[in-house]
């Protein structure tokens, strides 16, 4: 295809930004319908990767190349293959939504929209890069947009404290990302950033297990990985709630699919030594999220908890390296992602409107809210594994996974899941039915805007649990390549 | 010795420093013959002398594939002396247009007189190839600097800054010259490029060599305020006239690079003490710089803290002795020119309307002035090393040449200190974005010299920070050109 449609996925965001920034500071609604049009816009672009991706074919598809810098080969590279393409699309999706939620930002909206934008440039810049430089200069590039957002539009009790905690987690994490990488390509002797070229290198076993733990681990602070999970629920909670579904939705996921890309694919022996260790920490992710969400009385911090949770699945698949817990994974990154932006933008919504997010003070906003109401409990089943719904499709596989390795893995995760269940059933009731308080008179519902973009959220995890073979074939031919890195069954 | 005999290359190889004296000359006669007109225009005269100086150099001073000793050997034409003589013209040009519109006091005839000195005395040191040379072209630049520091004769802060620098300059100096001395004892000549050979056919012991190697050193590491010679900076960047922090901070500091570089690659390529003092220098620079930097409440002192850990980044790639770890120096000399300067010069443009350095009367600068933040954040970030800025580009050369030179311990305390950097930046960025003032409303004028000055230093660094390529190849020129 002679259209760069990955060059205009990427970069469309970014020039919209900018544009956004070079606005008068008088005009309010032109930041927010330029932004808007052009997540729009990025949306359709990635549902077009997405449908035109050929399955028979798998591997790298939509591959651009131009040289960056020809003394280190750095390449501006970009291709999409059977894992990324999903992700792409919940750039995409999420990048739109939140930009359609954030319709009501009053305070320096040019700002917002513009740093919203950036964003988004960054998280589609990592999913869509075959150089591992390019990779990291995207994956970079977030730090600004993302602290400056919390910081400026973020709640105002703790704000200052999450933005802080949140850039240095991320920038620590990356930094010995950032010795890794260097290591794969000077000490390796590859002198090469160009993906493919890495992947076929065959670094010595050693050399595998010795770095192995910087790139992946260094990735995987921002999968929130336990034990540097706790920027993720203080972060979630801090930012607005555009940022918050950018941050749980899409930046976890950039975190995890680094991780995988640059740690699982370029060392695969390294994995596999570490892959016990990697398991066992997943799994405390998994039943410790759940029980600390458990018990949160502030609405957003259960489903801030919830990620870490969710995540740690993502994290059990990748560490299983076999077929179906990375196909799990790569499901549990889409759905997950989907989901946790719905639960965000309707936690945003409540909190618009009640003013508070203390769960004892809410109750019956179903009278009041009932879209939303219903889009909470979607997203609510979608999390618990609920068939019909993709989750039930991506935690499946990855339990299956898990059991092949080690069963006592699976065992726990399903468990983690059972508390999944209570605590959202718990949130749901109390926030949603019950008796409507006083207090929660005067909320209104939401607006039409909202509602949409909750509803391209349902329909999404709807469907995928309903033909899970919209998703399936695609990330099975990404799965196929990864195995075959990575020598598994 | 035969009397060399003139040639043409001989001008050419010192085209841009005529242009300067020239331009020195314009500028003596201009402030003589007319006395009644604004003192501005002299500013924009150099202005425009040093972009023309800039453009000529670039032009016609491009050395060419043999480096070309000049004048018996006092001076060599390289690829290093062109990149070395771009940067600190480019930085006085622009230091220049922050002083238009500035403090009154510092606009006079004689004060670009010496800023134009100041830069003859860069460039003669990063070309200088003989030892005398090399003093001279120090001292050259240096004192028309600690007078420039004390530009503001009225602020006693100003005069203490330029007292300090001068009293800490002709300490350090003292101590250099006496390892030239020994230098010269050692071999019987001045001369950089036939030093190595003598002292390796001398035979001399590892421990003399080392030590005179740390005498010198200690005059490079103060031009780089590195640590344990810093102690000048933070006062002198606080007291000096801001557009002179800048310079010294930029153009002043890179010259200290560019005899650093010539002078360890060209007389002690084979010395392994020395290169483990400059790495010494460069752990010790960034965790004092960063550590201090934490607690300070004055933008400058801040930056002038964040400038000698920025020095200390840049050694790593200095300690590492490789061609990758020079080019990695040298473009995040390029990349941190353009960085710091817009950092300066924003703090100029602000502190003249604020009245104040304090970060914490920095509070609602974004709804005061947006575009003005929006600069701060690029040089902020670009100094943390945050992409698509300068600095990223920078410090991941610098740590690549570390982790290929198998140093990988260095690496990580520049990594470790970069976490600890990038914590007092945003902190600054959070005052400016988050807290609020009562003067939100009040304009805050921008004149056009420095809007374009601070345009100029924002294109530069996202430049260097995306189209990174045909620098580096620049640095890789320069680096192996020594």
């Amino acid at each position: 295809m002679n259209f760069p449609i990955l060059s205009f996925t990427i970069f469309i965001p970014l020039l919209a930004g900018l544009l956004i920034l070079c606005y008068p500071r008088d005009r309010v609604t032109w930041p927010r319908v330029t932004a808007v049009a052009a997540a729009a816009l990025t949306f359709l672009l990635t549902i077009l990767v997405y449908v035109n991706y050929d399955i028979a074919q798998g591997g790298y598809q939509f591959i651009e190349k131009v040289p960056w810098m020809p003394i280190w080969d750095i390449s501006y590279h970009v291709g999409v293959d059977g894992i990324s393409a999903p992700l792409l699309l919940m750039a995409g999706v999420v990048l739109f939504c939140g930009s359609a939620v954030s319709w009501n930002v009053s305070d320096r909206p040019r700002e917002f929209y513009a740093f919203l934008m950036f964003l988004g440039t960054s998280v589609l810049g990592v999913f869509a890069s075959l150089d591992l430089f390019q990779l990291f200069f995207f994956f970079e590039l977030a730090i600004f947009p993302k602290y400056l957002m919390i910081v400026i539009w973020g709640s105002p009790k703790t704000r200052e404290y999450g933005a802080m905690k949140l850039t240095l987690y991320l920038f620590i994490g990356s930094v010995f990302a950032l010795i890794g990488v260097l290591a794969i390509v000077f000490l390796s002797g590859a002198n090469t950033f160009d993906l493919l070229l890495l992947e076929k290198a065959g670094f010595d076993t050693a050399f595998q297990q010795l770095w192995f733990p910087f790139v992946f681990f260094g990735f995987a602070v921002l999968a929130a990985i336990f034990p540097v999970h706790s920027w993720a629920p203080d972060g979630h909670v801090a930012a607005p709630t555009a940022v918050s579904m950018m941050l749980a939705g899409v930046e976890m996921k950039v975190g995890a699919f680094a991780a995988l890309r640059v740690g699982i694919m370029l060392l695969p022996e390294g994995a596999r030594v570490w892959a016990p260790l990697i398991l066992a920490l997943a799994t405390i992710n998994v039943v410790y999220g759940a029980l600390i969400a458990l018990v949160q009385t502030d609405f957003k911090y259960v489903i801030g908890f919830s990620s870490v949770s969710h995540m740690g699945l993502v994290m059990i698949g990748f560490a299983t390296l076999n077929r179906d817990g990375l196909l799990g994974s790569g499901l549990q990154m889409f759905s997950h992602g989907v989901m946790t932006a719905l639960f965000f933008s309707v936690v945003g919504m409540v909190y618009d409107r009640a003013h508070t997010r203390d769960i004892p003070q809410l109750g019956g906003l179903f009278q009041k809210m009932p879209a939303a109401a219903v889009a909470f409990i979607v997203a609510g089943l979608v999390s618990m594994g609920m068939p019909g719904f993709s989750g039930f499709i991506a935690e499946f596989p990855i339990f299956m996974g898990a059991w092949q390795v080690a069963p006592i893995v699976a065992i726990i995760a399903v468990l983690g899941v059972l508390i999944t269940a209570g605590y959202i059933f718990l949130v749901i009731r109390r926030v949603f039915f019950g008796d409507l308080r006083p207090e929660l008179a005067h909320v209104s519902d939401v607006s039409l805007l909202d509602k949409i973009s909750m509803g391209i959220l349902v329909v999404l995890m709807i469907a995928l649990g309903v033909f899970p073979s919209l998703m399936y074939p695609m990330i099975q031919s990404g799965v196929n390549y990864i195995l075959a890195l990575v020598g598994g069954a | 010795m035969e009397t060399p005999i003139f040639t043409p290359s001989m001008v050419l190889a010192i085209l841009p420093e005529i242009c300067l004296i020239i331009l020195a000359g314009l500028v003596l006669m201009a402030d003589l013959l007319f006395r009644h007109r604004k003192e501005r225009d002299l500013g924009l005269l150099t202005f425009a002398g040093l972009a023309i100086t800039a453009g000529i150099n670039l032009i016609y001073a491009r050395p060419g594939l043999v480096p070309d000793l000049a004048f018996g050997g006092m001076l060599r034409l390289d690829w290093a002396t062109y990149v070395f003589r771009t940067i600190f013209l480019v930085g006085a040009a622009i230091s220049v247009l922050f002083t238009l519109d500035g403090e009154k006091r510092i606009r006079g005839g004689a004060f670009y007189l010496l800023l134009i000195i100041a830069t003859i005395g860069m460039n003669l040191m990063a070309a200088a190839a003989d030892l005398i040379l090399l003093y001279l072209a120090i001292e050259t630049t240096s004192i028309p600097l600690y007078v420039l520091s004390g530009a503001l004769v009225k602020d006693p802060k100003s005069t203490e800054a330029g007292i300090k620098y001068m009293l800490f300059g002709a300490f350090t100096s003292a101590i250099m010259l006496y390892g030239f001395s020994l230098l010269y004892g050692f071999t019987g000549t001045t001369q950089l490029y036939a030093l190595k050979d003598l002292l390796d056919a001398g035979q001399f012991s590892i421990f003399a060599l080392a030590a005179v190697a740390m005498l010198v050193l200690v005059g490079f590491a103060f031009k780089i305020s590195a640590v344990p010679f810093h102690f000048w900076a933070p006062d002198v960047y606080e007291g000096a006239p801001t557009p002179v922090a800048g310079y010294l901070s930029t153009a002043s500091k890179a010259a200290g690079f560019a005899v650093l570089l010539r002078f360890l690659n060209v007389v002690f390529p084979d010395l392994y003490p020395s290169w483990v003092l400059v790495a010494l220098l460069s752990v010790g620079s960034m965790i004092f710089g960063n550590v201090l930097a934490l607690t300070q409440r004055n933008i400058k002192r801040l930056l002038a803290y964040s400038s000698i850990a920025q020095a200390g980044y840049m050694l790593i790639g200095v300690a590492t002795a490789t061609e990758l770890g020079n080019t990695a120096a040298i473009f995040y000399l390029m990349s941190y020119l353009v960085t710091n300067l817009a950092a300066f010069g924003i703090v100029l443009i602000i502190g003249r309307t604020l009245g104040s350095d304090e970060i914490a009367d920095y509070a609602g600068l974004s709804r005061r002035s947006p575009g003005l933040a929006l600069a701060l954040l690029v040089a902020l970030l670009s100094l943390g090393g945050v992409p698509p800025f300068a600095g990223f580009i920078g410090k991941l050369f610098v740590f690549a040449a570390a982790v290929q030179a198998n140093m990988i311990w260095l690496a990580l305390i520049g990594i470790i200190n970069s976490i600890i950097a990038l914590y007092y930046y945003l902190v600054v960025l959070k005052v400016v974005w988050l807290n609020r003032s009562d003067h939100e409303q009040e304009a805050m004028p921008v004149t056009r010299p420095w809007a374009l000055a601070v345009v100029v230093c924002v294109a530069g660094m996202l430049l260097l920070g995306t189209l990174f390529s045909p620098w580096y190849q620049w640095a890789m020129q320069a680096a192996t050109a020594f």
